[in-house]
């Protein structure tokens, strides 16, 4: 199989970028993709010139590291999939393919393909956690929980942090994935005491940091994946309503003290 | 070098609340007068940072990755063991104990093991408190299943996640102690030395992997979690940036390594397909549970799986180990799968591979418990090759997962340099020559959330420490020896790339040092390793500059790293003349081909002093002394 690709190249944080074309000619229909992007880097290295960086680390699917736009998707054509995992059967010999970095103000672009995310970890740091520290905790089966209730809470647990949902939104939203923790814990049964004022944390975190609202398109679902559903968002926003509720009203209450 | 494991006496059951009560503790209001830097963000690095953190000390914390949380450790799938005995099918501390020290081909220290299958019990409360959301029963109750080399069902599991929703609970409270001003992080970082004051570990050099400058971090303690090094052959399991840098560098500057050759190759992985590959995939083990592994009997037998009736197919591992059948520990299962491909009755285009069938399974419990089992990984699976083991029995064939070896701590996890402690699968400590399945995540948080803590708040306050400043000489060296490094591989300006010398030591490596090893074999590679290494300082071609985000650098540096470490490996594995779990030497074997360990010699932990470069480097040994079980021939017949 042969390949034509038009990558985005951009030296650095500052510089400016533009797509350059490149062409792989012997591609294996069994390679990942980033299989393919290590065999063009190598003629790459071999003709003296810088190779395209790009995330990766497990190449499992897993890590959440990989990700950029094929032909304007994020992950590329695959449901369900990250590039990693995405091999080159799914595509036709000839087919010529854009990639480009994810793209939004909160996320800068670093080199390439790689981009800043360091976002999402300040956002789990404002509040996507239960707080108990080590020593802490009862008995593994003290608490009971429905088999129904964990398994919600492990597919909303799924999530990689790759960003993806933030790339395919146009308003560059990061509700999926904020919705996916506070889903995540709020929906357990050890999550509770800190729900509301994880909700409201976590979103406050979200707007600080740059990312748009959300505003129901849905294109973050599409791509996602992990098969993240919409529902966390509808979940968070009623979250955050009820915590913004209780925050006026203890406001008030605080006011006439 | 001297090796004083610092083991405490007396019962075995005792021994941990004993020398726990023996420590000496920092008050709380000091705490935060001491720094300590932790290098990895996996189980066991994210575990010691948060409860380091919450116990009020000055953590920072490095991790190679763009974030914490994309560490190795995410990658796990299969679970997570614990003595819990929630099944009633007669677990407890001392089978945990048990089953550990055997499954390790008796090669690791009873008092250490006997301490993690304690722990284990704290670890799933903790994790369960933090929000994991392990598999449950309809009752509620967590689940379990079985791993190989037990015949108690003590595993605990999220999905084929569990190393990713074990993560992310380590992640989020490491996290939230970064909230309270105790973590920083230092994501994009990485160490590429360890500075030594006075012979104590006091700080490490670090690179930016997006603006390439070069830092001392000066502290009071260091404790290494950086992983395992298992990327040395090329082809593994491992997440492509794992890498053996930092406790190299270590050993370099005085940290024993131990058992260097004591490597793990799991049975079940997806076989190779070409020259492009960049990294074989792990299928769990959890697999072998319902999953029945065979192969033609007739030699050469190219039919279709489904062509092949009943009566010509061999389940060996189940002809071979009656009681355990499929869920044979992972050295002995991956060796027969070699023996029979050796012996020609191998499946696929390579003829390396053999078959895990789902149909029996798939029968008797019906799909949807298999896909509820199993989905995300028989997905994977369909994904990579095209193929859908629903139907069509999967191929797997064994590869490099874990390493067993590592630098070699005494019971407080601290290394021979005093101050510097290592966590988790960096260590060599607690599985002696195999692991058996799901205890590597139990290992990597019971040493960050429950001895790491500990151990080190008594250093400190048994420790006088000078206050140590960025242009204290010896800062200055290892500043230096970093910078010289990094220019060298940059000057070289060679003509091959960095992956084809490490795709080639892979497979010097996978050759000789593999699966089965033998003394010709070794020397071979003891002879080729240094001249690859020689070509690899004259003819490496490294692009760019250290003043920019440099993927080939980076990659570099973890490779001249490898080319170091592979030959002691071998070293290691030819000084070893007996076969014990991993380490198959193939002139040590009782006539039915199993591995012969040789007590009476070998019944000690090796561990190496480094002598400077060219130098051979000295061999050291710790006996290991059994009390409580008493070596004997492992046997899984
Ligand atoms: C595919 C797969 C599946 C597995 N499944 C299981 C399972 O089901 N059950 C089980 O018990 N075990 C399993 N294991 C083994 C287990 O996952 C690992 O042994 C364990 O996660 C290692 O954790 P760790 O914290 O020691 O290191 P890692 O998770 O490897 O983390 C290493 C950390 O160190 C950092 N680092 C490394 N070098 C440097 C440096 N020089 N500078 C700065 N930072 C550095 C990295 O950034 C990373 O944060 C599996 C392993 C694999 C490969
Ligand atoms: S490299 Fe880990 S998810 Fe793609």
């Amino acid at each position: 199989m042969r390949i034509v690709l038009y990558i985005w190249r951009q030296p650095h944080r500052d510089a400016p970028g533009r797509m350059v074309r490149y062409e792989v000619a012997k591609v294996n229909p069994d390679m990942s993709f980033l299989e393919m992007l290590d065999v063009l880097n190598e003629e790459l290295m071999n003709r003296g010139e810088d190779p395209v960086a790009f995330d990766h680390d497990c190449r499992e699917g897993i890590c959440g590291s990989c990700g950029f736009m094929i032909n304007g998707v994020a992950h590329g054509p695959l449901p369900g999939t990250t590039v990693c995992q995405l091999h080159m059967r799914h595509f036709r010999d000839g087919d010529v393919l854009y990639l480009e970095p994810w793209r939004a103000r909160a996320f800068p672009v670093i080199k390439d393909l790689v981009v800043d995310r360091s976002a999402f970890d300040r956002i789990i740091a404002a509040g996507g956690y239960i707080s108990v520290n080590t020593g802490s905790a009862p008995d593994g089966n003290a608490i009971l929980i429905p088999k129904e209730i964990a398994e919600r809470a492990m597919d909303a647990a799924a999530c990689i942090g790759c960003g993806a949902c933030v790339a395919a939104c146009p308003n560059a939203s990061a509700s999926l994935f904020v919705g996916a923790k506070i889903a995540h814990l709020g929906l357990l049964p050890q999550g509770q005491p800190e729900r509301y004022r994880r909700a409201l944390n976590m979103v406050a975190q979200m707007t600080q940091e740059g990312f748009g609202s959300c505003t129901n398109i849905g294109a973050c679902e599409a791509v996602c994946p992990k098969n993240i559903k919409l529902e966390v968002i509808a979940r968070m926003n009623r979250d955050f309503l009820v915590a913004s509720w209780r925050a006026r009203r203890e406001a008030r209450v605080e006011g006439f003290g | 070098m001297e090796l004083n494991a610092r083991l405490p006496s007396g019962p075995i059951e005792q021994r941990w609340d004993r020398c726990r009560f023996e420590m000496k503790l920092v008050a709380p209001a000091n705490r935060r007068k001491y720094t300590i830097l932790v290098v990895g963000t996996g189980l066991a690095g994210a575990s010691a940072s948060a409860s380091l953190g919450e116990l009020g000390y000055n953590v920072r914390t490095f991790c190679f990755q763009d974030s914490p949380r994309r560490a190795h450790s995410i990658a796990a799938q299969g679970g997570i063991n614990a003595a819990k005995n929630y099944q009633n099918d007669g677990d407890s501390v001392f089978r945990l104990f048990y089953d550990t020290l055997k499954g390790g081909d008796f090669r690791a220290r009873e008092s250490n093991v006997y301490r993690l299958a304690q722990i284990s019990l704290n670890i799933i409360d903790q994790c369960v408190a933090q929000g994991v959301p392990f598999a449950r029963e309809y009752g509620g109750t967590l689940a379990n299943r079985s791993f190989g080399g037990a015949l108690v069902s003590r595993t605990f599991y999220a999905r084929g996640q569990t190393g990713q929703q074990l993560l992310l609970g380590a992640y989020q409270a490491m996290m939230r102690q970064v909230a309270a001003g105790r973590v920083t992080l230092f994501p994009r970082t990485e160490m590429l030395d360890l500075i030594v004051v006075d012979g104590r570990a006091r700080g490490i050099v670090t690179r930016n992997l997006v603006t390439g400058e070069i830092t001392a971090h000066l502290g009071d303690a260091v404790v290494l979690a950086s992983g395992g090094y298992g990327n040395v052959f090329y082809l593994a399991t491992y997440a492509k940036g794992s890498n053996c840098t930092a406790i190299w560098r270590s050993y370099k500057r005085g940290a024993g390594f131990a058992n260097p050759c004591f490597t793990q190759i799991h049975p079940t992985c997806i076989p190779v397909t070409g020259d492009y590959q960049s990294k074989l995939t792990l299928m769990s083990e959890s697999l072998r549970n319902d999953g029945r592994i065979w192969v033609p009997k007739k030699p050469g037998d190219k039919r279709p799986p489904n062509e092949i009736p009943e009566e010509e197919r061999d389940y060996y591992l189940e002809r071979m180990y009656p009681s355990y059948g499929n869920l044979a520990p992972r050295d002995i299962a991956s060796r027969a799968a070699k023996r029979v491909c050796d012996e020609g009755r191998g499946v696929g285009e390579t003829g390396l591979g053999v078959y895990l069938d789902f149909s029996d399974a798939i029968r008797r419990l019906g799909r949807k418990v298999i896909e509820e089992r199993y989905g995300n990984l028989f997905e994977m699976y369909q994904r990579i090759t095209g193929e859908d083991p629903y139907t069509v029995p999967m191929r797997i064939y064994p590869a490099t997962h874990y390493t067993m070896g590592g630098l070699w701590v005494d019971y407080h996890l601290m290394s021979t340099i005093p101050g510097l402690f290592v966590a988790g699968e960096a260590n060599f400590s607690d599985h002696g020559a195999n692991r058996l399945g799901a205890s590597a995540l139990m290992q990597g948080l019971a040493d960050g959330y429950f001895i790491i803590p500990y151990t080190v708040g008594d250093y400190l306050a048994g420790t006088k420490l000078d206050k140590v400043s960025e242009d204290h000489p010896a800062c200055r060296e290892a500043i230096d020896n970093v910078r010289c490094i990094t220019k060298r591989l940059l000057s070289i300006k060679g003509k091959r790339t960095v992956d084809s010398f490490h795709r080639e030591l892979g497979r010097i490596l996978w050759e000789y040092c593999g699966m089965s090893r033998n003394a010709t074999g070794l020397k071979t590679a003891l002879a080729r390793i240094p001249e690859l290494r020689e070509e690899f300082w004259r003819n490496v071609n490294v692009l760019g500059t250290n003043e920019e985000f440099n993927q080939c650098l980076e990659k570099a540096g973890r490779v001249a790293d490898f080319l170091e470490l592979a030959e002691l490996m071998c070293l290691d594995a030819l000084e070893r003349n007996e076969s014990c779990g991993g380490h198959f030497r193939e002139e040590y074997q009782t006539p039915d081909g199993e591995a012969l360990r040789d007590d009476a010699n070998y019944a000690h932990v090796a561990v190496w002093e480094y002598q400077g470069e060219g130098r051979r480097p000295l061999r050291h040994t710790e006996p290991l002394t059994f009390e409580y079980v008493l070596p004997t021939v492992r046997s899984y017949k």
